[in-house]
């Protein structure tokens, strides 16, 4: 594997090895010593373009418990806001000898367009609202584990049905858990007012529903997405109140689930917007686990792409 | 300088003839006095030398992405013999010592008649009249009135523009694109990649709407209205539905528009992002018959070069805009000639005798007869090759066209009788 | 004479002589498993099958021990551990994946029917921790249990076969990040010299002299459906021995 940019690049071969390496990984936060030598003598550099203190620093422990050396670099403030191109930061950075590049970038397709003009693996940590496959990979892995809790063996999602909810058009996390969840065979429903659904979303593989109610009681999984309030005076929804009334995971609507079905959330949460307290803090949410999975599914990722010769 | 005689190149398709040059006009070959400069023609074809609507030349201000001199060489390459110069430089050409530097840096430098454009709202804010007046009566004789790049999007400020404009037959340029509908971060069509990729798109409704409020107000004000880049079907419909009521509306496409789709876009690559964005395929296939049957009056190439630095950003960050003027012949010639969508005489037309008439240039799209200014380009229909970008005579590389097998045509321009470019062969 | 020919099949001399002197005195032969190859060629673990040519090549594949004789071997060498130990306390078996694991089962259920006693059995993978992986593409990584701690533990890693070394190099440092074991010892079933590093095992099932462009084939029934040893002819380095 070279570079690790769309959920879509994986096929259900390779996710299933990621999420099992993963789940090897997820012993070693047990060990004394949290260390494999794998990846000892690798660089890897994380080059955020956008604040994110989560994500970088489950990559940068993910890296070091693999043993590289992993270096973060904030292009936010630095040389681009002089005006450097972003070819150029990202050729003054792979100069430096870097053998994997992190990026998160504000704007769509960056880890494509960096991809093309270095030679070291390139892994697509948040490309503006296109794609963020390693949250993708990090929510299949922590659904796989809750049902194998009810069945033994659950080795895929087939016949389950997971309801993504909320503001779709810029949600990275959307799109690469559609396409994920798709590849491991689960039924994906959108749900959605139509303000917040992609134009051409009826070409993917998924339902689309703007009543949530009318979903709630089909999903296994109840996949809450962060709304932000700058949304409203893009004119896609009128008040907070009447989203939340709308599309959010109120108490009564975690009552309403189906048993046995569980919430999750990438974080982070507005609560009492799209998500209730009480369903945050539900027996049923995964919200923890998911945070708790990040450095796993990440090692394994780092692993995949760089444990090998080239 | 001595006479230039050029034997047996077929004149717009009508057959071999001889055309004589002297002094920068047409003669009756059998005039020829003394020695010649002879010039073998045979089985080329001879057009009235073109003329670009739509040109972004930089200079001022950003001569580091062209230079007069640079973009007046890669149009004669193109086989053009006047370009109009918009308005959006640094300084804005908003006022008649703007719009005189630039002719006059055109009339020092320029390989081709180099006419500005001046603009409709000064600084291209869209707030106020710019001096439409002053400009027209200055030595630059502006006609053409744009603020592209933006659109002017206050229908009250078009109003007033059309009405003022009246007075010297000038013609308002309007680069349709409701601020509302598709803000600066709008980078591609709105659509089913867009949705994809994650990109904010522009939806055709945005182009298609600012040109049905505009051609109502043409016909209020009885003024004269010209659509930029039209990129859409919708845009198509409103422009035909216009002059069948007699409005006075005419409209340009690129040649970006003719050829090249959204697909483009799939591979964030920033050359491909321009304003307005490539469009499906049936928008393309619409243009194309607007084109051939004459809704779309001229191809106007919206050559817009840009530094290497502007481009090599993020796709929603790069700036807007390709190069045009070399491949624009060359794309028509594929999409519309070899395809027997439209002939010769047609294409003379669409690139040069209506441009020169929206723009009011007397001495540009004139037949090639005797006593008519000696613009003109030879091409050869047959000849092909891969495009190499690294060769333009544009101090830009931003070329969508780069390593594409196209045809090239373009033998020799000739502008006021003087030979601009010839091939090397 | 002894020497000699094992020189010719590749051993050195004084690997050979190693061996001897480390070999625990007098338990060697006790028990009820069959005399250690070790006792030169009559034995019928070795060479049965085909002789090889004098070139040592061999076009066929070679039986070396069948059903029976791998499970004697095992036997002795749970007897072995044992009494190396001197029972069982803080005696842990971990299998090197992958057939190391249900080698190490069968070695503590001989313990449980024989002694009766109860041996925790775990899996270490050292895949991560191998000299060799940037020669090859991302190899899978396998399962790694640990029934107990580690720390203070008499740890006996058990693999199917013992080679140049390398894999119980990667082990003895997987082993050591997981914690600070009292001793390791190990147990293989089968040694086919060649060694790269310094490391030698402490219970063989079955020496087999081998060259190096062999490959040597434990198949065992609970992966494998079928118990036996074999050596392939060869085809170049193999993936999975040590």
């Amino acid at each position: 594997m070279r570079h690790l940019l769309s959920a879509a690049d994986l096929d259900r071969d390779q996710i299933t090895e990621i999420l099992d390496l993963a789940e090897e990984m997820s012993l070693v936060q047990g060990r004394p010593v949290k260390k494999l030598p794998a990846l000892r003598g690798r660089t890897v550099v994380n080059l955020f373009f956008e604040d994110s203190t989560r994500t970088r620093s489950s990559f940068e422990i993910a890296g070091k418990w693999l043993s590289a050396d992993v270096i973060n670099i904030s292009a936010k403030g630095s040389s681009v806001s002089k005006g450097e191109s972003l070819r150029d930061t990202v050729l003054t950075v792979a100069a430096m000898g870097v053998d994997a590049l992190v990026i998160r970038h504000h704007a769509s397709g960056a880890p494509w367009q960096a991809s093309r003009w270095i030679d070291a693996h390139v892994l697509n940590a948040g490309d503006g609202t296109h794609e963020h496959p390693t949250q993708a990979l990090l929510d299949a892995f922590t659904i796989r584990r809750h049902f194998r809790r009810s069945v033994d063996d659950q080795l895929n999602f087939e016949g389950k049905t997971v309801a993504i909810v909320g503001d779709i058009t810029h949600s990275r996390v959307a799109r690469s858990n559609v396409l994920l969840l798709n590849t491991l065979g689960a039924q994906v429903i959108l749900v959605a007012p139509p303000t917040l659904l992609p134009s051409g979303v009826e070409s993917w593989p998924v339902l689309v529903c703007n009543d949530f109610d009318q979903v709630l009681p089909r999903a296994d999984i109840v996949m809450m997405l962060r709304v932000q309030r700058e949304r409203m005076s893009g004119g896609y929804f009128p008040t907070p109140r009447e989203y939340t009334i709308g599309y959010g995971l109120t108490r009564p609507r975690l009552g309403a689930m189906k048993p046995g079905a569980a919430i999750c959330h990438p974080g982070p949460m507005n609560r009492g917007l799209e998500i209730s307290a009480d369903a945050a803090d539900a027996a049923n949410s995964l919200i923890l686990d998911q945070v708790a999975a990040g450095v796993s599914v990440r090692m394994s990722v780092l692993y995949e792409l760089l444990g090998g010769g080239e | 300088m001595r006479d230039l005689l050029i034997r047996g190149a077929d004149l717009l398709g009508r057959g071999p003839s001889d055309l004589l040059i002297r002094d920068g006009r047409f003669l009756d070959p059998g005039d020829a006095n003394g020695a010649v400069d002879q010039f073998d023609a045979d089985g080329l074809v001879a057009l009235p030398g073109l003329v670009d609507l739509h040109t972004h030349l930089r200079e001022p201000g950003r001569e580091d992405a062209e230079t007069v001199e640079s973009g007046t060489m890669a149009a004669a390459r193109g086989g053009f013999t006047a370009v109009l110069a918009m308005a959006n430089t640094d300084p804005v050409t908003d006022t008649a010592e703007a719009a005189v530097h630039v002719a006059s840096l055109g009339a020092r430098t320029g390989h081709a008649e180099v006419v500005p454009v001046g603009a409709v709202s000064k600084g291209l804010a869209g707030a106020e009249l710019a001096e439409l007046g002053l400009m027209a009566r200055s030595s630059a004789g502006v006609r053409v009135f744009s603020d592209d790049g933006h659109c002017v999007a206050d229908a009250r400020l078009m109003r007033r523009a059309l009405e003022y404009v009246r007075a010297f037959d000038g013609v308002i340029a309007q680069h349709a694109q409701d601020p509302q509908l598709a803000g600066p971060g709008a980078c591609c069509h709105e659509g089913d990649i867009s949705g994809k990729l994650g990109l904010p798109g522009w939806p055709a409704a945005a182009e298609a709407g600012v040109v049905a409020r505009d051609v109502q107000i043409a016909e209020l004000t009885r003024s004269r209205l010209h659509i930029c880049h039209v990129s859409c079907a919708e845009t198509v419909d409103v422009i035909r539905w216009a002059k069948q009521r007699g409005i006075n509306v005419t409209a340009e496409v690129a040649p970006h528009h003719l050829m090249l789709t959204t697909s483009e876009v799939a591979g964030y690559d920033p050359t491909y992002k321009v304003n307005p964005p490539l469009r499906p395929d049936e928008h393309v296939e619409a243009v194309r018959e607007a084109l051939a049957d004459g809704t779309i009056d001229a191809v106007a190439t919206d050559h817009a070069p840009h530094a290497r630095h502007d481009k090599e950003h993020a796709f929603a960050e790069a700036a807007f805009g390709m190069l045009g003027l070399e491949t624009a012949l060359a794309v028509v010639l594929e999409t519309m000639i070899n395809s027997a969508r439209m002939s010769w005489s047609e294409l003379a037309k669409r690139m040069s005798i209506m441009p020169a008439h929206i723009a009011r240039l007397a001495d540009q799209g004139c037949a090639l007869v005797a006593g008519e200014p000696a613009n003109l380009v030879l091409i050869d229909p047959g000849a092909r090759a891969v495009v190499d970008g690294a060769a333009s005579a544009s101090l830009s590389r931003n070329n969508p066209w780069h390593g594409r097998e196209l045809p090239d045509p373009v033998v020799a321009t000739i502008w006021a009788g003087r030979i601009t470019y010839q091939k090397q062969l | 004479m002894l020497r000699s020919s094992f020189t010719a099949l590749g051993y050195r001399p004084d690997a050979v002589l190693r061996r001897v002197a480390s070999r625990p005195r007098g338990g060697l032969l006790s028990g009820t498993g069959a005399p250690h190859a070790w006792s030169g060629n009559s034995d019928p673990a070795v060479n049965a099958g085909s002789e090889p040519r004098p070139d040592g090549a061999s076009l066929e594949s070679r039986l070396v021990m069948n059903a029976d004789q791998i499970a004697r071997a095992c036997a002795r060498m749970a007897h072995q551990i044992l009494e190396a130990n001197q029972g069982a306390n803080d005696l842990v078996l971990m299998g090197i994946p992958t057939r190391g694991v249900p080698l190490a089962h069968r070695l503590a259920k001989v313990m449980d029917e024989l002694e009766s006693v109860r041996v925790p059995v775990g899996a270490l993978d050292v895949t991560m921790y191998r000299d060799d992986l940037r020669r090859q593409p991302t190899r899978a990584v396998g399962h790694t249990d640990l029934p107990v701690e580690v720390e203070g533990s008499t740890v006996v890693l058990v693999d199917d076969v013992l080679y140049s070394g390398r894999t119980v190099r990667a082990a003895l440092d997987a082993l050591g990040d997981l914690g600070r074991p009292r001793v390791v010892r190990l147990a293989v079933l089968v040694d086919r010299g060649h060694r790269e590093l310094p490391i030698h095992a402490d219970h063989v099932g079955s020496y087999v002299p081998t060259r190096t462009g062999e490959h040597v084939s434990v198949r065992l029934a609970e992966l494998d459906g079928i118990n036996q040893v074999t050596i392939e002819p060869g085809s170049g380095p193999d993936r999975g021995e040590s």
